[in-house]
């Protein structure tokens, strides 16, 4: 297996609460990896110190460390907006940026100055739209507010807003809860088309979803990884009573 | 079922409800007083020479001429003084929102800001004026201009921060997400999100500005022409206003209502016109 992301003796507290306890897991590299657990289970947690963005929230405290192609992305020399184009995250809700379509999938190329010319940035704007399905819907609008979409193809703009600035990796956190179940489907679909190219880790709470998408599995509870291993091991035969126990819809 | 108006809790709304109309006829009535005390006087005067002319010989006894000069000095005064203060107010707006936040530090720099908009711009002006005095400064527009920036620095700044404190965090984090600089974020994404705002407060601060008498008393002085040069004194409304309020000429008076009510269209015509500016840049922001 080759390790994309490593987390080595990790532990997260909010204020006293401690919301992962020692984690120890490897992420393989362009698969799907999916976190589950019960709600509270410190998945999401885990998901946010992929991105540097755990420490947002004010008195939070993580020792330990997270490395990505081998680098600790907590070193003090390290670069966090590098680290955030590195690992890209798709929300649980779109939010677009306050300006057009066409703006919000070009911002992040603008920041990391991408592209040479604007033609170039024209192109990858189209690329990139279409990578997310979403360009058929949008070619005639571009320059409408992003908010003018509906909240699916709000979703879909994330994602290409997010796989414009060239990331290796697609975190999501829910990314389909807010949306309905064909919004969803495309979600899904384009996430299972990008991982050839793309290291993704998804958190979810719906068990089906992460049938359906998973290569690799993360099992938690109360902040600890219980089991982690390959999908069909995992949801074929699990070695902990923790984790049948989940699956079978006990917890 | 039935209602009981004069019992008890219905009896306690009803009269909260009495009190709360009465204020509101009393605030809008105050206004329409206002209005209507400088329209009706203020009409008779005002003539296209008012506002073409600027004073000749005997128009301070009530002879013929206008105060152009007055209202382009307070178009200059005003205008370079929200300019001044929007060099400095949306980057402190945006330091606090960006690296300062909620902190200690942040309550700090508020509370000083809410000190100085306390102030009264007289108070300004004697500042403005001592410090002219010390580095051998005449009246003049450019002074006038840093007096009115200062005066309005606070208003504009606090009216910014707690816009853009109103910023929501999802937003912010998307473009976090894609490895912004908190700068960019500031630059990019809070502006525009809240340039609706924004506008707001520097046409808060610009009404301010346009308004205050006495900070331009002692630092732009006044003079019956129409300013050339940054270094020269200039006129300017709630001056001529107040000049010619004291004047012991009944049509010289009149004329002082005629110089309230320009500034009062003029003061209306910005709000209505930053209205209509702030509507079209709603555009693109996210409610």
């Amino acid at each position: 297996m080759d390790t994309h992301i490593q987390a080595k003796d990790l532990n997260a507290f909010y204020g006293k609460q401690q919301a992962l306890k020692n984690v120890n897991i490897e992420i393989p590299k362009n698969q799907i990896t999916v976190i589950m657990g019960p709600s509270g289970c410190g998945k999401t947690t885990l998901l946010k110190t992929f991105n540097r963005f755990f420490e947002l929230t004010e008195g939070t405290q993580l020792t330990g460390e997270v490395l990505v192609d081998g680098q600790n992305i907590y070193d003090p020399d390290v670069d966090v907006t590098e680290v955030r184009k590195v690992v890209g995250l798709l929300a649980q809700r779109p939010s677009p940026l306050p300006m057009s379509i066409y703006d919000n999938v070009s911002y992040g190329m603008h920041i990391h100055k991408l592209k040479k010319n604007r033609a170039e940035y024209k192109t990858a704007v189209r690329h990139y739209l279409e990578i997310a399905g979403l360009w058929d819907e949008v070619q005639i609008r571009l320059h409408d507010p992003a908010t003018s979409l509906s909240i699916g193809q709000q979703q879909r703009l994330c994602l290409a807003r997010g796989l414009a600035v060239e990331p290796e990796i697609i975190l999501g956190d829910e990314p389909t809860s807010a949306l309905d179940p064909i919004s969803s489907q495309h979600i899904e679909k384009r996430l299972l088309d990008l991982k050839q190219q793309y290291t993704t880790v998804i958190v979810t709470h719906t068990l089906r979803q992460a049938k359906r998408l998973a290569d690799y599995v993360i099992y938690m509870y109360l902040g600890e990884v219980v089991e982690a291993g390959p999908a069909h091991e995992v949801f074929n035969n699990p070695q902990h009573k923790q984790t049948r126990a989940y699956l079978e819809g006990q917890i | 079922m039935k209602k009981k108006h004069f019992e008890g809790r219905h009896l306690v709304e009803y009269f909260m409800k009495t009190i709360m109309r009465i204020s509101l006829v009393f605030v809008a009535g105050a206004l329409g007083l206002i209005l209507w005390t400088i329209i009706s006087r203020g009409i008779p005067s005002l003539t296209w020479d008012m506002i073409t002319q600027v004073p000749k010989g005997g128009y301070y006894m009530g002879k013929e001429g206008g105060i152009l000069n007055a209202i382009i000095g307070s178009a200059y005064l005003a205008t370079g003084g929200t300019l001044l203060a929007i060099l400095l107010s949306l980057p402190i707006a945006l330091y606090l929102k960006a690296y300062i936040g909620d902190s200690k530090w942040g309550e700090y720099v508020r509370l000083s800001l809410d000190v100085l908009w306390g102030i009264p711009s007289i108070v300004y002006g004697a500042f403005g004026f001592a410090l002219m005095i010390a580095f051998g400064v005449r009246a003049s527009l450019l002074a006038g201009i840093i007096v009115l920036a200062l005066v309005e620095l606070p208003i504009m700044t606090r009216a910014m921060d707690e816009v853009i404190r109103r910023m929501p965090a999802d937003l912010e984090h998307a473009a976090l997400a894609l490895g912004s600089t908190k700068f960019e974020v500031a630059l990019r994404v809070v502006t525009r999100q809240m340039l609706p705002g924004i506008v707001t407060a520097i046409l808060l601060a610009f009404g301010r500005g346009i308004g205050d008498a006495a900070s331009v008393l002692f630092t732009a002085g006044y003079t019956d022409r129409i300013p050339t040069s940054l270094m020269r004194p200039t006129a300017s409304l709630p001056l001529a206003v107040f000049f010619q309020l004291g004047s012991p000429y009944p049509e010289v008076r009149e004329r002082g209502y005629a110089a309230a009510l320009i500034l009062t269209i003029i003061v209306l015509a910005v709000s209505f016109g930053a209205r209509w500016l702030s509507g079209r840049l709603n555009r693109y922001t996210v409610k």
